[in-house]
């Protein structure tokens, strides 16, 4: 069955970020005939819209008060874009913002949400939406009683957009009005160079490296791999205990990787933890307990102390 | 200043996976043997962060909320023995099987019947059905502003200074009262009642409501107002099968894993 399918971007240094360039191919996949639009709010936006391949139709506005994500401002725009694109189904990323949006807009419309969606399928017409539940112990398919439905994404799930032409149509959303949420600073911590969501390889700590320091021993054995491709993340537990930032943080409340190769050091894989590495296409697993959960999901394990399997591990790297 | 805390008993996430089971013909998990439920992860922290508020405010009073079964009693308990002054508890058949749009509906309900209410603190998302959606829908039922995911939470006069976990680091907001906040795990753990304030809390008051309490209809609740319908609830599937790298020395262990990694050409 066609669907109007409108994809709320999120732009990034001017341009769409990875995100949505995978939402723009979800929703080529799925309209089957309908239309495709494409949403895009703050600085650049017209300029971004037209790396938007695959939608017919551009709601912007270059606003720069959108540049910082605010909800009661991206709420009316939002709205507005949804309403005017005749969309029955809206799709945007399960991020800071989609966290947000989604809810919320689902109550401004009358309808529902199913966040941080893995799986969307047209089902004999019914759009079904899959998620993870319980951490990671189930997954959930649901379908929708009210349209428009609207699915906040999880990275990964579909593959970028590829190929097709930039929208031939644009429409000028409103500008930001006012929030009653002030922004008054902001600190980022993401580790500069490589992202965890790009490395191809990521070694991961988890609770059983004993202390902060560990993750140091993580560092050079990523450098002994090559800064170039390997990137160092953690578990809930280690960013909990303040031994890594939260923004390096690997699974459920935090970021989700798919690199080629996933190498988990002291880390016990609780499902919530697994929910954000479950996407690598090879798991590598170095544990003292035999019986730990990450073994499930690994193709290589070694059981052992980190404090001795990781710097024969470096130093095996090092030998290129 | 009156905070409300909303909390949730749900299956220990604890539970080994082994241990975690789903009955196909109802779509349900298994409560496992031996295993009894617990207050929601996220819900101790948002309590430990109302409290918090109070304490900082020296006055003040902490109402915990739940929605659930008679059991949920313990969860309610549990936040009265950490400091909150007293319960509700919204047990009613109506309510039953329903999603975030209608769980949303029966709290705010409640809160509106507190009718003093300054401020709402959620858990981020409920660590069993890991939606994140109600505090936000609590926020557009009774028109408030919202900041969500927080790590710190702060009172600041008529305001909440709120520090916010965002994907690449943290953002500073304010938000002026009344307001609801959701806290992550990133604030940090919630305090550990001692035996003294368990046995006070037994004798706090818990009152229980119900639908027609609220005036609230039974066809716009529970299973009958929902949105979401649930199809069907499986177990992943399972991951491959482990090649423990065997070896007399560490070296030797990482010498064939290596070894491996390069003939799989991923590295």
């Amino acid at each position: 069955m066609p669907h109007n399918i409108l994809v709320v971007g999120e732009l990034q240094d001017g341009a769409l970020n990875p995100t949505t360039l995978e939402l723009l191919g979800g929703a080529s996949g799925l309209a089957g005939g309908g239309n495709v639009s494409v949403a895009l709010l703050g600085s650049g936006a017209s300029a971004a819209a037209a790396q938007a391949t695959g939608a017919g139709k551009a709601f912007v506005s270059d606003d720069a008060a959108y540049d910082t994500f605010r909800g009661e401002q991206w709420l009316p725009a939002v709205q507005a874009a949804v309403e005017q694109s005749g969309a029955d189904l809206v799709l945007m990323a399960q991020s800071t913002a989609g966290r947000e949006l989604g809810p919320r807009l689902a109550f401004r419309l009358d309808t529902a949400v199913a966040m941080d969606a893995v799986k969307i399928e047209d089902v004999g017409g019914a759009l079904q939406f899959t998620r993870p539940a319980y951490g990671g112990n189930a997954l959930a398919t649901y379908t929708m009683a009210t349209t428009p439905a609207i699915a906040t994404v999880r990275a990964k799930s579909f593959d970028p957009v590829e190929g097709g032409s930039a929208p031939s149509e644009t429409a000028e959303l409103p500008a930001a009005g006012e929030s009653r949420v002030n922004v008054t600073g902001k600190e980022v911590t993401e580790a500069a160079g490589l992202a965890i969501t790009d490395a191809p390889i990521v070694v991961s700590g988890g609770r059983g490296l004993g202390a902060p320091e560990g993750f140091e021993t993580l560092k050079e054995l990523a450098g002994a791999i090559g800064r170039e491709r390997a990137a160092v993340g953690a578990s809930r537990a280690a960013v909990d205990l303040g031994w890594f930032p939260p923004s390096e943080q690997v699974g459920l409340t935090g970021k989700v990787v798919s690199p080629d190769l996933y190498i988990a050091i002291a880390i016990s894989g609780a499902s919530q933890h697994m929910a954000g590495c479950s996407g690598a296409k090879t798991i590598v697993a170095v544990n003292r307990d035999k019986d730990a959960n990450i073994f499930g999901f690994s193709k290589y394990g070694i059981v052992g102390d980190w404090k001795a399997v990781v710097p024969a591990l470096i130093a095996e790297f090092k030998k290129g | 200043m009156h905070i409300v805390v909303c909390a949730k008993q749900i299956p220990d996430p604890e539970t080994p996976p082994s241990a975690f089971k789903i009955d196909a013909a109802t779509n349900k998990v298994v409560p496992a043997q031996g295993i009894a439920p617990v207050l929601s992860q996220f819900d101790g922290i948002a309590a430990e962060a109302a409290l918090r508020i109070r304490e900082a405010g020296g006055e003040g009073k902490v109402t915990v909320i739940s929605m659930g079964a008679e059991s949920a009693q313990a969860a309610i308990k549990q936040v009265l023995a950490m400091g909150a002054d007293e319960g509700v508890l919204l047990n009613d058949p109506a309510f039953e099987d329903g999603d975030s749009h209608t769980t949303a509906k029966v709290l705010s309900a409640a809160i509106k019947n507190l009718g003093d209410v300054d401020a709402v603190f959620c858990g981020r998302q409920s660590a069993d059905w890991d939606m994140g959606q109600v505090g936000l829908l609590i926020a557009e039922n009774l028109g408030w502003p919202a900041a969500i995911i927080a790590k710190g939470v702060e009172l600041d006069g008529a305001q909440l200074k709120v520090q916010r976990v965002l994907s690449d680091g943290f953002e500073s907001v304010e938000v002026p009262f009344p307001a609801v906040v959701t806290v992550s795990n990133e604030f940090g753990e919630p305090r550990y009642p001692k035996l003294p304030q368990i046995m006070a809390a037994a004798k706090k008051t818990v009152t229980n409501l119900k639908a027609a309490d609220l005036g609230l209809d039974a066809a716009d609740v529970g299973k009958a107002g929902s949105r979401l319908q649930l199809q069907k609830l499986a177990l992943p599937e399972k991951g491959e099968k482990v090649e423990f790298i065997e070896g007399d020395t560490p070296e030797a262990q990482a010498a064939t894993l290596v070894a491996r990694l390069k003939a799989d050409k991923l590295i």
